[in-house]
């Protein structure tokens, strides 16, 4: 469903991936944690064709996604769903609107149905109450939260989540992993999950992969990787939880 | 590269790029003509924030033009005793000339650079992005509404413009060159008279047109300026500087050609 090979990518200087191996199957989610700064985000933008890899190639649903052109990439970006590391709301919409925008401008569905929709994820997420505020005066956890009702409101096959659980508190953290655990369960969505959340990792992962310095440390399910005795992941870890 | 090739690459590459981004914006917004059924709310809005919040400024500029054009004018008729002539001289300068640029430079200042700090913001914070992930388009959704809002939009405020500033001018004749108000708005209409030009004066005619073309200009500017912003809240301030500073060189270049283009 998801195929990464061999993907290098090298921003001025800076070499980001340095042949970045992975694949994840259909109902599968892989969760990849890493340092700051070390490129988690650029692996999830080479997923939705924000980036481009400069050596290796990119398949989701069997498609080099370099070479799709305008149309293609958006056909397949319709079967993918995105939470922004920094939520990105359209600010002079309200949270309403925000989540009906995409099946607004996207789908032909009545008005009825956009309202029942967007209505129902807001109940995922626990959002209903602030349907009618706009972006700016909700707090940075919430915004994350409609994000993920954005993400989630046209039923992507794939969804990409970039650090769910930052800045909500940790029983929202929970509710938000279970959520995405249901998600996989009952609807059988793909996903790949970057985290700083062993929580998360743990309630969410097929497999958990430990990213730095351009490569895979580590992959593998999750307790073999928590209980690894690879001395750089244990640091990074910390000690598991026993 | 050698020095030389960097200079060119520093200076002449950029404004190249932008030009290229610009005119494949306008050229989407053509395309998109058929969607105005469908994004004529979001048009309206933003007819009513780029005509209503203008206004006041188009309407005090224009009079003020007006007075001016009458005063420097009439005093030089004077000499040779054609006074009378202010109403046509007036009217000429203010419908051909000044009414479509000064709108245009009050357009470019006030709704050109809103546009690029609203859209520049919107590319900084990702939002853009966001909104190319869900296949949103982007030059339909953000871009159609505000180009056509000001294209249609520019023209009212253009004529608005020419009416008060000839008003401006009849105050300047009445209080200053000693003219009667009916005499004086005879021989501005008199400069109006003729219909050969599609059955509109020529002079109405050369207006519309100019002030059409600049709210489209200044709008796709404005946008394509926004769009290209990059680095945070800096790239923002640049993007906006650029914006009304491109637009108004484009007025300034444009109103040449298409002058030439009308009374040729
Ligand atoms: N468009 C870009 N242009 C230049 N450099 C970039 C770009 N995107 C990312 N980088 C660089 O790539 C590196 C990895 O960035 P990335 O955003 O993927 O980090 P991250 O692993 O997601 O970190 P965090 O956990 O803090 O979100 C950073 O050093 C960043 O400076
Ligand atoms: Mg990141």
């Amino acid at each position: 469903m998801i195929r990464f090979e061999n993907v290098h990518k090298t921003f001025g200087q800076q070499h980001v991936l340095r042949g970045v191996d992975f694949s994840v199957d259909k109902g599968k989610s892989l969760v990849i944690m890493g340092p700051s700064g070390s490129g988690k985000s650029v692996i999830i933008k080479h997923l939705i064709g924000l980036l481009h890899p400069d050596q290796g190639s990119v398949h989701i649903l069997g498609k080099d996604v370099a070479s799709l052109d305008q149309a293609g990439l958006q056909q397949l970006r319709k079967d993918m769903g995105y939470l922004f590391q920094h939520s990105a709301l359209i600010n002079w919409l309200s949270v309403f609107d925000n989540i009906a925008l995409p099946l607004r401008e996207t789908t032909s569905m009545s008005k009825n149905s956009i309202e029942a929709k967007v209505m129902e994820v807001l109940g995922l997420v626990k959002m209903e109450d602030a349907r009618h505020k706009f972006p700016s005066q909700i707090s940075g956890g919430m915004q994350k939260r409609v994000g993920l009702a954005r993400a989630l409101v046209t039923e992507p096959s794939i969804i990409l989540y970039d650090e769910p659980e930052a800045g909500l508190d940790p029983e929202m953290s929970a509710s938000v992993s279970h959520m995405m655990r249901r998600l996989k369960e009952e609807y059988g969505m793909t996903s790949v999950t970057v985290t700083h959340s062993v929580n998360c990792a743990l309630t969410v992962a097929d497999t958990l992969a430990v990213f730095e310095h351009g490569r895979f440390l580590i992959s593998g399910p999750p307790t073999e990787v928590l209980n690894s005795d690879h001395t750089r992941v244990r640091e990074f870890l910390g000690a598991p939880i026993d | 590269m050698n020095p030389l090739q960097r200079i060119g690459a520093r200076t002449l590459a950029p404004p190249i790029e932008v030009a290229g981004f610009g005119l494949g914006l306008a050229l989407g917004v053509l395309r998109r003509l058929p969607q105005i059924p469908r994004r004529l709310r979001t048009t309206l809005d933003q007819m009513y924030l780029c005509g209503v919040k203008t206004l006041l400024v188009v309407l005090f500029v224009g009079f003020f033009i007006g007075m001016i054009l009458a005063l420097q004018l009439g005093y030089e008729l004077a000499r040779y005793g054609q006074q009378e002539a202010v109403g046509f001289a007036v009217a000429v300068a203010m419908v051909r000339e000044m009414a479509p640029v000064m709108t245009a430079v009050v357009l470019a200042a006030s709704v050109a650079s809103a546009m690029a700090a609203e859209l520049g913001t919107m590319k900084v914070q990702e939002e853009i992005t966001a909104l190319d992930v869900m296949s949103v388009d982007v030059c339909g959704y953000l871009v159609f509404p505000r180009v056509i809002g000001m294209t249609l939009m520019a023209p009212i405020l253009t004529n608005l413009a020419s009416i008060v500033g000839i008003l401006g001018g009849a105050v300047i004749a009445q209080t200053q060159l000693g003219l009667d108000f009916s005499g004086y708005m005879r021989n501005a209409m008199e400069s109006l008279s003729d219909n050969s030009f599609f059955g509109l004066p020529r002079g109405v005619y050369c207006s519309q047109i100019k002030a059409l073309i600049f709210g489209f200009t200044i709008a796709v500017v404005g946008c394509a300026s926004g769009l290209q912003a990059q680095n945070g809240a800096s790239g923002v301030g640049n993007s906006t500087r650029a914006a009304v500073r491109n637009s108004i060189i484009l007025i300034i270049v444009l109103n040449f050609f298409l002058g030439k283009l009308v009374y040729t």
